[in-house]
C-alpha cells in the first residue's frame, strides 16, 4: 500500500549547540506531504538555526532529521537539490531580468534547457508577467518580486519548500494573493515549511509549531491550540507561550 | 503650533530611465506631543518621507516645517531638535554599546548623565552588555541601543522608520509600550510601520500606498470609513468557501482573515440568513456567519482597490 501520510520532513531530538549555548534543544516533529507547516517563535527562539539544519546548511550537534528521505547529517547535497528556499531578504538577483533569474535558477537545479523554457513560459503567463520578462527584477514592485520569488523557489518542482518570512513588508492584498499561491502549491502535493511574524497567517497553516528558547513549546492545528490556550486568536496563543522565554536573545 | 507641517510635498527619482514618483502631493500636520503613524507596505514612500523631514534629502516641490523650522532653509536647527532612528541599523558596529551612546551624546553637546532619566528604562535592559561591540548585539538589543542613541539629546520630535519590522509579536508589544512612555515625556513621535495592527496604538494614522496618502485620521475614524456591511464567515471547507463567496450575489470583496473570510457586501438588504442559506445550498457545513466591525486592514484593502480603479 502506498503510504498516504508520507512524512516529507522528520526530526527526532534534533539539537544544535554553539559552545555552551543550545540554540535548538531536542526538537522532534514530522511534516506530511502537502502539509502547510507553520514554524513560529520569537526572534532568537532557534527557528533559523533549525531551518538551516533542515536545509542542509548546518550540521546538527546531535539528533537526527530527514528531508524528502535524505539524512541531514550525511546527505546534505541531496537535500539541497530536492528543496526550494525563499526568504524575505534575498531570493532573486536584482540586476538580472525576470527571465534571466529563472534561467539561472533552473540551471543551478540541473534542469534542461527545454524544461526551463516550458516552465518560464508557464510562470510568465501564470503571474501575468509576460510584458516584464526583460525587466530587471530590482525595478519590479515588491509584491511582484515576492510572488516571482516563490515561483522561482518551486521552479524545479521540489517536494519541500522552505519559506522564511516570505510576506514581510508586503501590502495586505498581495500578502493574501501570496497565500493563495502557497495553497495551490500545497494542493498539488508540495510540502510547505513556513515562518512568519503575522499571526493571522499562522491560522492559514494546517499545523503550527511554536518554539520557545530552542524547544518546541506547542504543536497542533490552530483550532486545537486556541482551544488549549483558551485564546480567540493565534496571536494570544503566541504571546502566552513566547512570554515564557528566559533567553535574552533578540 | 503643530510639531510637523507638511504641505504638498512631492519627490521622484529615476530608476532604469523611468521616473518613479515616490511621494505625490503629501500634506499633513502632526500635533505636538502626539504619536503619528505612517502605515503602508515596503516601497510605499515611508522612508522617503522621513528622510525629507529629517533634512537628509530635498523634496522636488512643496514645503515642510519641523518644530517651526523649514526643512530646507533651517535644516541645522531641525537637526539639533530631532531624534532619528533609520530602518537600517546605522550605529558604529565596532564601537561598544557605551561608546556609541557617548559618541551621540558628545556630538549633541550633552552627556549621558544629563539625560539618563529619559533613556533609563530602555538603556537599563542593555546596560549589562555595555562593553560589547554594537555589531555583536542581537536584533532586539540593537534596536534598544539605536533608540537610546536617538534620544540621548532629549529631542522634541522623534522619527522612527520601521522600528518593528522583522520583530516578533512579543518584542513589538514591548516596543510600543516604550513609545507610549516617551510620549508621556512630551516627545512628539512619528513612526512608520508595515504592520497594520499597530495603527490602533497611534493617535492618528496615515495610510500610504504608491506615494499617496489613502487616508489620514484617528484609528477609530479610519475604520469608520468602511461603509459596507462586513461579515466574518467560516465553514468546514475553507478552500471551496472562498470560491463560493466570490460568486455570492451582492459580494463586494472576499479576503481571508485568519480562520475566517471577511465578506463585504454592496447592500445592507442581505441578512445573515441569506448568506447562511446560500452556503447551505452550496453544501457547506459547520457554517458560521457573524457581523463584524472593519479593521485597519479591511480599510486599507478597500482604499487600495478604489485607487487602482
Amino acid at each position: 500500500m502506498i503510504e498516504l501520510n508520507a512524512h516529507m520532513i522528520t526530526a527526532d531530538k534534533l539539537t544544535k549547540r554553539f559552545g555552551d549555548f543550545t540554540a535548538v534543544d531536542q526538537i522532534s516533529f514530522d511534516v506530511s506531504k502537502g502539509e502547510i507547516f507553520g514554524f513560529l517563535g520569537a526572534n532568537g527562539a532557534g527557528k533559523t538555526t533549525a531551518m538551516r539544519m533542515l536545509c542542509g546548511l548546518s550540521l546538527p550537534t546531535s539528533g537526527i532529521a530527514s528531508v524528502n528521505g535524505f539524512d541531514v547529517n550525511t546527505e546534505t547535497e541531496k537535500i539541497k537539490r530536492s528543496i526550494g528556499y525563499m526568504s524575505q531578504k534575498f531570493s532573486l538577483y536584482e540586476d538580472l531580468t525576470v527571465k534571466e533569474n529563472m534561467r539561472f535558477y533552473g540551471g543551478i537545479y540541473g534542469m534542461t534547457i527545454p524544461q526551463i523554457k516550458t516552465k518560464t513560459q508557464y510562470i510568465l503567463e501564470h503571474l501575468h508577467l509576460e510584458k516584464e520578462k526583460d525587466t530587471l527584477v530590482g525595478s519590479l514592485p515588491l509584491g511582484w518580486k515576492q510572488k516571482l520569488s516563490f515561483s522561482v523557489a518551486i521552479f524545479h518542482d521540489p517536494s519541500v519548500v522552505f519559506l522564511d518570512e516570505p510576506t514581510g513588508g508586503v501590502d495586505p492584498i498581495t500578502r493574501r494573493e501570496f497565500w493563495e499561491m502557497i495553497y495551490e502549491a500545497a494542493h498539488k502535493g508540495t510540502t510547505i515549511f513556513v515562518t512568519t511574524h503575522y499571526m493571522d497567517e499562522a491560522e492559514y497553516c494546517n499545523r503550527v509549531c511554536i518554539m520557545v528558547d530552542g524547544r518546541i513549546e506547542a504543536m497542533d492545528t490552530p483550532t486545537k491550540l486556541k482551544r488549549q490556550y483558551e485564546s480567540a486568536h493565534m496571536e494570544d496563543v503566541f504571546l502566552k507561550l513566547a512570554r515564557k522565554a528566559k533567553r535574552n536573545a533578540d | 503650533m503643530p510639531s510637523v507641517v507638511v504641505d504638498t510635498i512631492s519627490k521622484s527619482y529615476m530608476a532604469e530611465k523611468k521616473k518613479v514618483l515616490a511621494l505625490e502631493d503629501i500634506s499633513f500636520d502632526v500635533a505636538k506631543g502626539s504619536l503619528f503613524g505612517v502605515i503602508g507596505p515596503d516601497g510605499a514612500g515611508k522612508t522617503t518621507l522621513f528622510r525629507i523631514l529629517t533634512t537628509l534629502i530635498l523634496a522636488d516641490k512643496g514645503t515642510a516645517a519641523v518644530d517651526g523650522f523649514d526643512v530646507v532653509k533651517e535644516y541645522k536647527d531641525i537637526r539639533k531638535r530631532i531624534g532619528y532612528m533609520p530602518g537600517k541599523f546605522s550605529l558604529y558596529q565596532d564601537l561598544t554599546v557605551e561608546e556609541n551612546l557617548e559618541f551621540f551624546a558628545t556630538i549633541f553637546n550633552t552627556t549621558i548623565k544629563e539625560n539618563y532619566s529619559l533613556i533609563k528604562e530602555i538603556y537599563q535592559q542593555i546596560e549589562p552588555f555595555k562593553d560589547r561591540r554594537a555589531g555583536k548585539l542581537s536584533g532586539g538589543m540593537k534596536q534598544k541601543l539605536a533608540l537610546s542613541c536617538a534620544l540621548i539629546h532629549r529631542p522634541s520630535i522623534l522619527f522612527l522608520d520601521e522600528p518593528t519590522t522583522g520583530v516578533d509579536a512579543v518584542s513589538r508589544k514591548e516596543f510600543w509600550h516604550m513609545l507610549k512612555q516617551l510620549q508621556n515625556e512630551g516627545i512628539t513621535i512619528l513612526v512608520s510601520t508595515p504592520y497594520m495592527d499597530e495603527a490602533a496604538l497611534c493617535d492618528r494614522v496615515a495610510l500610504i500606498q504608491n506615494g499617496k496618502f489613502l487616508s489620514i485620521d484617528t484609528p477609530e475614524g479610519t475604520v469608520s470609513q468602511f461603509k459596507k456591511p462586513l461579515w466574518a464567515v467560516k465553514s468546514d471547507n475553507m478552500y471551496k468557501l472562498q470560491q463560493d463567496l466570490r460568486q455570492f450575489k451582492g459580494m463586494a470583496s472576499v479576503y481571508p482573515f485568519g480562520e475566517y473570510y471577511h465578506l463585504a457586501l454592496n447592500t445592507d438588504k442581505l441578512l445573515k440568513e441569506d448568506i447562511y442559506g446560500y452556503l447551505t445550498s452550496q453544501a457547506h457545513h459547520d457554517i458560521e456567519v457573524n457581523p463584524i466591525k472593519a479593521g485597519i486592514e479591511d480599510v486599507f484593502m478597500e482604499l487600495m482597490k478604489s485607487t487602482d480603479d
